[in-house]
């Protein structure tokens, strides 16, 4: 009989593999649980953008701040432990506009994000095609973001997982979590089909799941789905340095519109393919793939980069980001529920979010003041009445 | 019968007929090189979906062997690795 560990993950996503990886290099004993295999959820099903470009500043601003300083080191560690990495790349956004009414806002909204950290570099008409040699000639100008950065998601959730196994962590894929184990209110294990595992605590980092989770616990969580289609070109010579993409961008992702939302983030890949992102609506967990989607995607990329009307598509595919009313992810201890402690409802940024949020879980995790304040991520939030 | 060019040497094919089942049909069981590592490549899935059988027609890079109708006189050439190297930035 295995002693139970101090930390129960269910998920075996970017968000779980994080929390499981930091959690262990901070000493803690460490179990993943997934009903599917690493990485069969959200995280198989997005692009990898690790992206500060797109965000207000606030909280969620702060949060990937952090993990784009984490995801570096955590890529130097992962590299060390496991021999293999998750191509991280800090390559940099480049955010166009093709309207000259739209820069004003835009350059307004590089000088907020300036003043909280970010580097923020606005860049004219005439010098865009300096910056991506490819881009329509007829754009308005853009902003180009350094730290905006790209890793493999389904590599780095199993690199991370990997350097966590080396640390004593035990991975347990295809294992449903059907139940939670309770001591009084405090929650203190799992219960899945192949028996209870006990813990000293359980992390719901379930993605667009996780609400199902925390119900099974008696919590309520609002963690819907809102479904984003990819497209992928056949491989390329590499043709787009940057990731690129229309300021309309920044409006969909904070947009509470349910809709059909979309605007191109176009970006090439170590493997020669060209990603085009990045599409959004509410429609429940319906898989089929939308046509006039492709069709409305590969249009605005085009838009951008005229070379890509000529391209082939390899593929498309659709995942489904796990949102919250506010658009802010749900990290920390849930006080309903002592002992539960939530990592999710990152929407559209959870791999990017993903290494941040398990440093502070794990900060949490070791009694250790989190880095970041997390009152505006905590889960009980949406229960609360404002007067 | 009818034939196309392929790399400057005929190449026979019946009505209908891709150019990849052409070249096939002819002995050729490769038209094109990997970006990395410059392997040969011909018909994998033969169905339009794997895009291993690139190759250039009428100078047309990427083109899918397996799904272009072989024509008269086309001009069939080897693709060398990326078929867009002149794109490259």
């Amino acid at each position: 009989m295995e002693s139970s560990p101090d930390v129960a993950v269910v998920g075996a996503g970017v968000v779980g593999a994080a929390v499981a990886l930091a959690a262990a290099r901070r000493g803690l004993s460490v179990v993943v649980l997934d009903r599917g295999p690493v990485a069969g959820g959200t995280t198989g099903a997005g692009e990898g953008n690790l992206l500060v470009s797109d965000k207000e500043p606030g909280p969620e601003l702060d949060l990937a701040l952090l993990s784009l300083r984490l995801w570096a080191e955590v890529s130097d560690h992962v590299v060390s432990a496991t021999g293999g990495g998750f191509e991280f790349e800090p390559k940099g956004g480049l955010v166009v506009s093709a309207d000259t009414a739209a820069l004003p806002a835009l350059h307004d909204l590089a000088a907020r994000q300036r003043a909280t950290g970010v580097d923020a570099i606005e860049v004219r008409a005439t010098d865009l095609r300096t910056h991506e040699p490819h881009l329509a000639p007829d754009l308005a100008g853009g902003v180009l973001y350094p730290q905006d950065s790209q890793v493999q998601p389904m590599l780095a959730a199993a690199r991370m997982l990997q350097a966590a196994r080396r640390l004593g962590a035990r991975i347990r894929t295809r294992e449903a979590v059907t139940g939670f184990l309770r001591s009084g209110d405090r929650v203190v294990g799992v219960r899945t089909a192949s028996g209870d595992v006990a813990a000293g605590a359980v992390v719901n980092a379930a993605g667009t799941w996780s609400g199902e989770v925390a119900a099974l616990a008696g919590i309520e969580l609002p963690i819907l789905p809102r479904r984003g289609v990819i497209l992928v070109t056949q491989p390329l010579p590499p043709m787009i340095r940057h990731k690129v993409y229309a300021a309309e961008y920044v409006a969909d992702v904070a947009s509470d519109d349910a809709g059909l939302e979309s605007s191109a983030v176009v970006e090439g890949t170590r493997a020669g393919t060209v990603l085009v992102g990045a599409s959004r609506e509410r429609v429940g967990f319906r898989r089929e793939m939308p046509l006039p989607v492709v069709r409305r995607l590969a249009a605005q990329a085009v838009r951008l980069f005229p070379v890509l009307a000529d391209v082939s598509l390899l593929r498309s595919y659709a995942g489904f980001r796990p949102y919250c009313p506010d658009h802010l992810p749900v990290v920390g201890a849930d006080p309903r529920a002592p002992g539960l402690l939530h990592a999710c409802g990152h929407e559209g940024a959870g791999v990017g979010l993903a290494t941040g949020t398990g440093h502070l879980l794990a900060q949490v995790l070791a009694g250790v003041e989190p880095d970041l304040d997390l009152r505006p991520f905590r889960p009980e939030r949406f229960a609360e009445v404002t007067v | 019968m009818s034939s196309f060019e392929f790399d400057g040497s005929p190449v026979p094919f019946a009505e209908g007929q891709t150019v990849g089942a052409a070249l096939w049909a002819h002995g050729i069981r490769s038209w094109r090189t990997t970006r990395f590592a410059g392997s040969p490549r011909g018909l994998f899935c033969g169905i339009g979906v794997c895009f291993d059988c690139l190759v250039e027609i009428e100078g047309r890079p990427d083109r899918r062997a397996c799904l272009e109708p072989a024509a008269e006189n086309l001009d069939v050439r080897t693709q060398i690795g990326a078929g867009r190297a002149d794109h490259q930035v």
